[in-house]
């Protein structure tokens, strides 16, 4: 009578177009309310759709991406209902015919890998925005109408609220790294919607399916899958009863509550557009968006460790965005030394970015400045403590290691010939020291050490001083 | 003969010589409408500021000797199913009835470019249902020739504008017949273009995959002229085509000899008055004379489109008026409501006439889960079949004939207590609509001393040979210029 | 026996969003039953094979380019609004049936 979990999930984005998905507004978001609408958006009679041909692209390489197919022949179809955001009363989507369908994603959930097979990839259209105010009415506008949306649904095929988060995660890597949508689901650019149920293996009996919505993190997510898995387990074990329904994730409370009961659920009155006539992708344009794919933030950690060698950690956090990766692989490649590069750029490059709340883009030391820096301490021109500060510098100017190193005088001391000098110097003013080491105590040599480094402002090359001290003492 | 009794050609080539100015030109139209108007109500709204607006600077640009477009100055009217910038656009129903669209249908534009003063929108069915414009929620159109009687319709108010001389030309709607037929039953010419060859941005939804705009002048010369410049591909509209646009007028001249023309035989029998069979026959002789070799050709599935239509136009009709909900636009209802479902359900009950309420409710139930197979896909099924019936026919033939309606004009109210009836009035024209194909209605006589319509059928994009073969048939007929003795 | 019952006729009524009233349910209960007569002709023809036409124009791939055009202004867009606020349409309670 062990009843296992049965979730499936559904994934709407908001892909990064210039204009909406029939018409020509922009999709850029936070102007004023209805200033981005136009016969078609906002549902004047007579308005007419056309497709958008990039966001048709998108969802085919996101398709392509996740191992789906591109159908050769597919509809936009009318999903009818009547809610006052959606302006024409209906939502052009796809229903029997979507652009892409039948790819997989595997996982990595706690060591174990996990096959998700997901449906379809499809394009449609996003809604409105309402705003409801104290007196019960409710404000309406439609600047969001029409953004298009790319909708990803995986078969029920996830056992655990772990792995719904791990392919959230994943999904939204990879929308960023295919430069679809930003993903970015505190926004609303990004939202998902789990199915939870609980189903025995052997009989095959299961309890009713449960849709969540009003999710607005990956935490949520989980927060609310375990959350459901836990009520409805709950509500088998004391044999309450239990219908199809829709509830909302309340993060105040921390629980699902219903929003509906779905024992009769919508219909949506689907056909085939009149609007738009067909879409076909021939073999020619499926092959030209797999070949266009970029590499995949999976692969990519993968080839981070066997390449450069670099730590599971280390690829993790490097290819978390795409900007971050190329901009890693630029410095590795040119400086020669991968886990330096990863080091700087998981560190220093990494704190000052947040600390100035900038993108890799927008980095102020480009990957070849960086590579420039690395080179420098790995030929022993300066040393790693100093680079730190040359570092900041450069990130503070935007000026290259050498520039700024001849600006203030920096750089490794490592000619004898000037530093013999010194040593003798030091030598004759530390003669208790000398003395010292000579008798015996090699450690007096430390103070000498010091005070090269100090007469030379710490520039000294620390292993030459070494080598020339001992040579003066004999 | 009165300048507002000229064909849109006779007045473009006076205009082009400055024997008459465009001002002068919506002044007789004007006198026109003020003499008849109150008779035959075809207008909803007249625009005569913005008329004499236009033709003024039309005028200005034609003595400063620009070279203009072959409408330029020639007034005309519109369906009120067409979107006009800031001009009431109600499609005939309360729902819309001060909705001002904030832009221009495409149609609009093109004629605007070419410099037409705008009169008028017409009256017509509510939104675009009907067969007889009895089913406007603000009034009743009457024919020209007998105004006890309908002007036919949905276009019935743009048909009885230019069968009255009340416009040069104007443009209507046809999904089902709405252009053809009140072209039939005022005596004028109707034409109903290939699917694809208007823009339809601007024209608002009855059904998407029927619907297109086109001309009712008064004779077949201004058809093409009108064509040539409202047709071609607008990239604001998916489902217009990328298809060379001849010169329509251009393509008027030339022998017919020579063609084959299949006289559509489940169209022209039963159910046909004998008197409307009697002109078309008649019309298929005069063709003969002119070497056009006429036969008898079959369409098996022709019964077909009667419930065929009545399937997909009120299905797609269901959607495409999902919209009109008080929110953006529109009719509100005024009483007390509990939410917005209330708010919805008060508003479209209060603002629809009966008719489309009808259509609405059938459109729904054909799309409902259950019916969606046995109804809808069923009847896009039967589609394909009448649609090759009509593609194996023009193998054999260049243009097919048919009446456009069983009987001409009929009595207002004769059909009041039985709408379906009406419906069966459209069995000749409906299988057009269904298949894609361009088709025209030219006078072709009376019966009962009301006027009768010749319907001629193309292949799809075949306008420039269904032109000439009806222009060649006007001319050489004789009931091209026949007048209603109206306002005499 | 109707095809079509009452609560059919409600039940479409309430997807179309229509208000009606007991007289105009029974008119469109009547319409819709003889219409439903017409409809069994279309049962009878054997479409076994035959495709579906959705359009009568053999088109596809017909696109635009994602180019920003200009909108209307936000007056344009609401001068027709029965209830405005501010930039924003009013409607009543809006009970949450999609989230």
């Amino acid at each position: 009578m062990a009843y296992r979990p049965c979730i499936g999930v559904e994934v709407h984005a908001q892909l990064l177009t210039d204009s909406k998905m029939f018409c020509g507004c922009s999709t850029q978001f936070g102007n004023t309310a209805n200033s981005q609408c136009c016969p078609v958006c906002s549902g004047i009679p007579g308005s007419l759709p056309v497709i958008n041909r990039k966001a048709v692209e998108f969802v085919l390489r996101t398709g392509t991406a996740l191992g789906c197919r591109p159908a050769p022949r597919c509809r936009f179809a009318r999903k009818n209902y009547f809610y006052p955001d959606l302006a024409k009363n209906y939502q052009i989507s796809q229903y029997e015919e979507p652009l892409t369908a039948g790819g997989r994603m595997t996982l990595e959930v706690d060591g174990e890998a996990v096959d998700i097979r997901i449906r379809r990839v499809h394009l449609e259209e996003d809604t409105g925005k309402n705003f409801h105010l104290p007196d019960g009415t409710s404000l309406v506008e439609y600047n969001r109408c029409g953004v298009p949306l790319m909708e990803v649904v995986t078969e029920p095929d996830f056992t655990s609220a772990e792995q719904v988060r791990e392919y959230l995660n994943e999904l939204r890597a990879i929308f960023r790294y295919l430069g679809v949508s930003s993903a970015a689901m505190e926004e609303g650019a990004m939202r998902a919607e789990p199915s939870v149920n609980l189903v025995d293996p052997l009989t095959g009996d299961a309890t009713p399916r449960v849709e969540i919505k009003n999710l607005a993190s990956v935490r949520a997510v989980y927060d609310a899958v375990k959350y459901e898995l836990w009520r409805q387990q709950q509500a088998l074990d004391a044999e309450e009863p239990m219908t199809q329904q829709t509830r909302r994730w309340s993060v105040e409370r921390q629980e699902t509550q219903v929003m509906r009961d779905k024992e009769s659920s919508e219909d949506y009155m689907y056909f085939p557009e009149p609007d738009l006539v067909p879409m076909e992708v021939n073999e020619a344009w499926a092959a030209r968006v797999a070949a266009e794919l970029p590499e995949l933030p999976r692969a990519r950690r993968a080839r981070f460790v066997t390449e450069y060698g670099l730590p599971a950690y280390d690829a993790e956090v490097l290819t978390a965005q795409r900007e971050l990766a190329d901009y890693f692989e630029a410095v590795a490649r040119t400086a020669g030394d991968a886990k330096a590069a990863s080091n700087w750029v998981m560190g220093d490059l990494t704190r000052l970015l947040n600390e100035t709340a900038q993108a890799v883009a927008a980095s102020p030391v480009s990957a070849d400045q960086l590579a420039e820096l690395v080179r420098m301490i790995g030929e022993g021109r300066l040393t790693s403590k100093l680079a730190k500060d040359v570092f900041e510098e450069m990130f503070r100017t935007g000026g290259s290691a050498p520039d700024i190193m001849a600006a203030q005088g920096l750089g490794v001391v490592n000619d004898a010939g000037e530093l013999e000098p010194i040593i003798a110097a030091v030598l004759s003013e530390n003669a208790e020291a000398v003395a010292s080491y000579r008798s015996g105590r090699k450690q007096a040599k430390g103070v000498l050490v010091g005070a090269v480094m100090k007469a030379t402002h710490g520039q000294a090359d620390p292993k030459l001083v070494n080598q020339l001290l001992e040579k003066a003492l004999g | 003969m009165e300048l507002f009794e000229l064909t849109a050609y006779e007045l473009a080539q006076k205009l082009a010589a400055r024997e008459v100015s465009s001002r002068e030109a919506v002044a007789a139209v004007r006198d026109r409408v003020a003499a008849v108007e109150g008779d035959v109500q075809a207008f909803l709204l007249q625009t005569w500021e913005v008329a004499e607006a236009k033709a003024a600077a039309v005028d200005e640009r034609r003595a400063a000797g620009e070279a203009l477009p072959p409408l330029a100055g020639v007034p005309y009217a519109l369906k009120d199913v067409i979107c006009t910038r800031g001009l009431r656009t109600t499609c005939g129903s309360r729902i819309l009835e001060r909705f001002v669209p904030p832009y221009d249908a495409t149609v609009v534009e093109r004629l605007g470019a070419a410099g037409t003063p705008l009169v008028g929108k017409a009256n017509m069915d509510e939104f675009a249902m009907g067969s007889s414009t009895e089913n406007s929620a603000f009034q009743v159109t009457r024919n020209p020739w007998d105004l006890e009687r309908v002007p036919g319709g949905s276009s019935g108010g743009s048909a009885a504008a230019v069968a009255g001389d009340e416009c040069f030309f104007a443009l209507g709607s046809d999904t089902g017949g709405s252009i053809r037929q009140p072209g039939s039953m005022c005596g004028i010419v109707g034409l109903k273009p290939t699917y694809g060859r208007v823009s339809r941005y601007g024209l608002v939804a009855y059904a998407s995959s029927l619907d297109q705009i086109g001309p009712l002048t008064k004779d077949v010369r201004d058809a093409a002229l009108v064509l040539n410049t409202i047709a071609g591909h607008d990239p604001r509209d998916s489902t217009t085509a990328a298809v060379e646009r001849p010169d329509f007028v251009a393509a008027l001249d030339g022998s017919v000899a020579g063609l084959k023309a299949g006289i559509i035989t489940e169209l022209t029998g039963k159910g046909i008055d004998p008197g409307v069979r009697d002109c078309v026959l008649k019309a298929a002789a005069v063709l003969e004379e002119l070497g056009v070799r006429c036969e008898e050709v079959q369409l098996p599935h022709a019964e077909y489109a009667l419930p065929c239509y009545y399937v997909i136009a009120p299905a797609e009709c269901s959607s495409n008026l999902a919209r009109y909900d008080g929110v953006r636009y529109g009719h509100r209802t005024q009483q007390p409501v509990e939410d917005f479902v209330d708010m919805f359900a008060k508003s479209r009950a209060e603002g629809f006439g009966p008719e489309v309420r009808l259509r609405i409710v059938k459109g729904t139930y054909v799309l409902s889960k259950g019916y969606y197979d046995a109804f809808y896909l069923k009847a896009l099924k039967v589609r394909t079949l009448i649609k090759r019936d009509f593609d194996r026919a023009f193998e054999r033939f260049d243009v097919l004939l048919c009446p456009v309606a069983p009987t001409p004009a009929f009595r207002i109210g004769e059909h009041a207590d039985d709408p379906l009836s009406l419906k069966l009035g459209d069995i000749c024209t409906l299988p057009v609509n269904l298949a894609g194909l361009p088709a025209l209605s030219v006078p072709c006589g009376f019966a009962d001393g009301l006027p009768v319509g010749l319907q001629v059928l193309a292949p799809p994009f075949a306008e420039a040979a269904l032109l000439r073969l009806a222009h060649a048939y006007e001319q050489h007929a004789g009931w091209v210029g026949r007048k209603p003795p109206l306002g005499r | 026996m109707d095809i079509v019952s009452r609560e059919d006729v409600l039940h479409v009524a309430h997807l179309a969003r229509l208000a009606l009233s007991d007289e105009e349910i029974a008119r469109l209960q009547r319409e819709l039953n003889r219409i439903m007569e017409h409809f069994a002709e279309l049962q009878q023809l054997d479409t076994e094979g035959v495709p579906p036409t959705s359009h009568p124009l053999p088109m596809t791939n017909v696109f635009r380019e994602d180019e920003v055009r200009p909108s209307l202004s936000v007056d344009e867009v609401l001068q027709n609004a029965p209830d405005r606020c501010d930039e924003f349409f009013r409607v009543p309670r809006i009970v949450d049936t999609e989230a």
